[in-house]
């Protein structure tokens, strides 16, 4: 598909396309929308089955809920303080949201939503804005006071103000780029070196065999996605959990 | 038979020493705490610093745009503000790799 006429088409996968036949065209219902109900039932699955037991001494799909419930607990509670457990819903929302899109667009021939500048970008926005609302509302008109570091001189306030202001602002901008970006890089390694195993194939003799290496990069990089994957929303999880923090100081 | 199988205690060692040392060999007691928690701090860190460079220049290219176009001062913000977040990115950064208390 990718190969075909020797040429790469490396972000074709990317492409939005209504699923479902008729109603699914009529409802404008795309892939995207479809693999993030798929993800959203896998996470309410894996909890409910896992805690169906309710045992005390957990199975091991039971103590694997137990465990992610209790990583993204501690992490809430550890880095937004006393305030944490109000938090925690949604960070361990963002968390399995993320890593389930994630992981659900390693499977071949599935579609990864977090690739996609427009869900990641309103993902950050959605922090941005719970942050922005949580400092206006526990701090006040003090929040702006951050805006201007401690100890400067005043006269250096029209340098450092806009400057403070840019790296408030830059804070969704880094946190969706991050996410879109490394899912983006990832796939398009995928698609490049299948289509190289696939343009080798086709070389007389030899090719079959030089396909080989291709593919065992791919492997490779499977290995390396599954850890991106879960790393970069361990990353959008504990920067939530920072911007809180930083908004319900003081 | 029994000489090879139990060779005589090296002195100096106590029995709790030689328990703790067949333990640990069989498994038996928990590792020492890994690093892997570090590891997977410093790793998300270094996931964080290119992109948070360049994201401070992005807003600040798209705050002068925006300017610009609303004042009509071409490219005189575009300017200011592509350098201003050439310095947020720096400062982001530096508040990120900053050592000790102090950093935000």
């Amino acid at each position: 598909m990718a190969a075909a006429d020797n040429k790469i088409d490396a972000l074709g996968q990317f492409e939005l396309h209504p699923v479902l036949g008729p109603l699914g065209a009529q409802l404008h219902l795309s892939q995207s929308v479809l693999y993030m109900l798929l993800s959203s039932v896998l996470i309410l699955l894996f909890l409910y089955l896992g805690m169906r037991p309710r045992a005390v001494v957990p199975g091991r799909f039971q103590a694997a809920a137990e465990i992610a419930y209790e990583f993204i607990y501690d992490m809430a509670s550890d880095q937004i303080g006393h305030d944490g457990k109000r938090f925690f819903p949604f960070v361990f929302t963002l968390f399995f949201f993320i890593l389930v899109g994630n992981y659900v667009g390693l499977i071949p021939g599935s579609f990864t939503y977090t690739s996609h500048i427009a869900v990641t970008a309103a993902l950050a926005l959605m922090v941005f804005f719970l942050a922005l609302i949580v400092a206006l509302v526990s701090q006040g008109m003090k929040f702006f006071g951050h805006f201007m570091p401690e100890g400067a001189p005043i006269a250096m306030a029209p340098l450092l103000v806009p400057i403070e202001i840019l790296t408030f602002l830059s804070r969704p901008v880094s946190l969706s780029i991050r996410l879109f970006a490394n899912m983006v890089a990832g796939h398009v390694m995928f698609e490049m070196f299948a289509a190289f195993t696939i343009m080798l194939g086709g070389l007389h003799l030899i090719g079959p065999v030089l396909g080989v290496a291709p593919l065992i990069v791919n492997m490779a990089l499977m290995a390396l996605e599954l850890l991106v994957g879960a790393l970069q929303a361990y990353v959008f999880a504990i920067l939530t959990c920072i911007y809180l923090r930083e908004a319900t100081a003081h | 038979m029994g000489e090879e199988t139990r060779p005589d205690p090296p002195a100096g060692k106590t029995f709790e020493q030689r328990l703790g040392e067949a333990r640990t060999r069989s498994g038996m007691d928990p590792q020492p705490v890994s690093d892997s928690a570090v590891d997977r701090s410093s790793l998300g860190l270094v996931m964080r610093v290119g992109v948070e460079l360049v994201a401070a220049v992005v807003v600040g290219a798209a705050i002068g745009w925006g300017l610009d176009r609303w004042l009509g001062l071409r490219p005189l913000f575009l300017i200011l503000f592509v350098l201003l977040g050439g310095i947020a990115g720096i400062v982001n950064v530096w508040r990120l790799v900053a050592p000790g208390p102090g950093t935000r």
